[in-house]
């Protein structure tokens, strides 16, 4: 009863905070695939220089907390006059560290899932194109990477999902996402439980969401299978 | 010899993967029309010598000279090279994200830059000739590998190669996919296609080659036609390989 007392009392913020979260995800999730796919390719370099640069990228985002990596990129960067002006009620120059942070966190893992697909496509089909007279980057953007992105399909969207999840950091930079906005309720009302119960389900409902969606482009990939 | 119709020139050739040595010098000259087949153990090197060809393995010794430039020399433009040198492999190695259509315009389109409407044209012209123009639109996954290693042959033709390599092309399939299979290969070399092929069909070797080579030990231990090699053997090496491969019960 609680729950939808608190809801139909303080829906607004928790709106509010779930457009944040959804905004803040899906540049995380744009930016972190992009930069994934960079580092993928890079640590599939056969100059030794690139690929261990990646290697170090890899290991060093793996290997320390988010919340740590957060708080480095925003006092490290701190310099960078970000953009002046808000985006739904938060300003930029708080914003914007903490999609770079998400984005390079989530890109490590995206990376390595890449690199797992490429390497499982036949390297048969990499010999067929250069025999036909392909270059290497013909190869991979025509043959290779779509075959690659229909097999990781699944694990790239376990990593968008946990992206979503893991946004909820950010409430520590004081950007108003739906667990920051969870907060202020909590605050209010000195009621926890109910809060989160409705967080959880706001989370819960955007994943369900993104998973249909995943499924419908698998399928759609699925096509060339028997 | 005369110069113009020689397509392939090798000398003392070499192939070693580490501490591997693989082929061991191969001297041999490829004729325009020829078809030669190379035949021998597992093992010997054949499968390295035609991926040498079109520089799938790029040679640690000695010399190809294709049309007479040399192939592994600096500044030699590859990609040039493999448009001329059409490949069929043992696994077929079909783009499986592709459909058979596409499979074939995918590289007249993008490698030769041939308008799209005149490249499917011509892919289905060279479907229908091989009996698969209703299976244009079918992925790799829904043919059978008869079926798949036609289109494999097809999707070298189109590009109009000056040679074509077959590399055990019908090894992977099943006993009565064979049959179809060589039967294109065989219309090709009766066009005056020509071709490189590592077999184990004997029978095929011995109908449709122009010149045997066999291997054995990453070199060529023997070559003749295949009256020679196959009617009258002069190395042991050659009698033991054929008197194991060909059965007589």
């Amino acid at each position: 009863m609680d729950i939808i007392q608190i809801f139909s009392e303080y829906y607004k913020y928790f709106l509010r905070g779930t457009e944040a979260t959804v905004l803040v995800s899906l540049i995380t999730v744009f930016f972190g695939t992009i930069l994934g796919c960079l580092i993928a390719l890079m640590r599939l370099s056969r100059f030794r220089e690139v690929s261990g640069i990646a290697k170090v990228y890899i290991t060093v985002i793996r290997g320390t907390p988010l919340l740590v990596q957060l708080y480095i990129v925003y006092y490290q960067l701190h310099f960078i006059p970000w953009p002046e002006g808000t985006v739904l009620g938060v300003e930029l120059a708080r914003v914007m560290p903490c999609v770079l942070a998400l984005s390079m966190n989530s890109a490590a893992y995206v990376a390595e899932v890449i690199r797992s697909g490429i390497q499982a496509v036949d390297y048969g089909q990499t010999e067929a194109a250069l025999s036909c007279g392909m270059s290497k980057t013909q190869a991979m953007r025509c043959i290779i990477l779509p075959q690659a992105v229909k097999n990781i399909l699944p694990a790239l969207g376990n990593e968008f999902v946990t992206m979503i999840k893991e946004t909820s950091i950010i409430q520590y930079l004081g950007v108003g996402d739906l667990m920051y906005n969870n907060g202020i309720v909590v605050t209010a009302t000195y009621n926890p439980l109910p809060c989160y119960y409705i967080s959880g389900i706001i989370y819960l409902a955007l994943n369900i969401v993104l998973g249909k969606g995943l499924d419908i482009f698998e399928r759609r990939m699925k096509r060339s299978d028997r | 010899m005369t110069g113009e119709n020689v397509l392939f020139e090798i000398k003392g050739l070499k192939k070693s993967f580490g501490e591997l040595e693989v082929i061991r010098g191969i001297d041999t000259t490829i004729r325009r029309g020829e078809v030669v087949v190379v035949i021998g153990p597992s093992g010997s090197g054949k499968s390295t010598f035609i991926r040498c060809l079109n520089l799938l393995e790029i040679p640690t010794g000695g010399s190809i000279l294709f049309e007479g430039e040399n192939i592994t020399g600096k500044g030699y433009n590859i990609h040039k090279h493999r448009e001329k040198v059409g490949m069929v492999f043992q696994q077929f190695n079909l783009f499986n994200n592709l459909t058979v259509l596409e499979n074939i315009t995918i590289s007249l389109k993008k490698v030769k830059k041939i308008d799209p409407a005149a490249a499917e044209e011509k892919a289905l012209g060279l479907l229908r000739r091989v009996g698969l123009a209703d299976k244009a639109g079918a992925y790799p996954a829904q043919l059978s590998g008869g079926q798949k290693q036609r289109i494999a042959i097809v999707r070298a033709m189109a590009m109009e190669p000056d040679v074509m390599l077959f590399d055990e092309p019908t090894s992977a399939l099943d006993p009565e996919m064979v049959g179809e299979v060589l039967a294109v290969i065989r219309d090709l070399a009766g066009e005056g296609v020509t071709m490189v092929v590592v077999t184990h069909e004997m029978a095929f070797a011995q109908k449709v080659g122009t010149r045997i080579l066999f291997m054995d030990g990453g070199v060529i231990a023997e070559e003749g036609t295949p009256q020679e090699v196959f009617g009258a053997p002069q190395n042991d090496r050659t009698k033991d390989f054929l008197s194991k491969v060909i059965h007589t019960i």
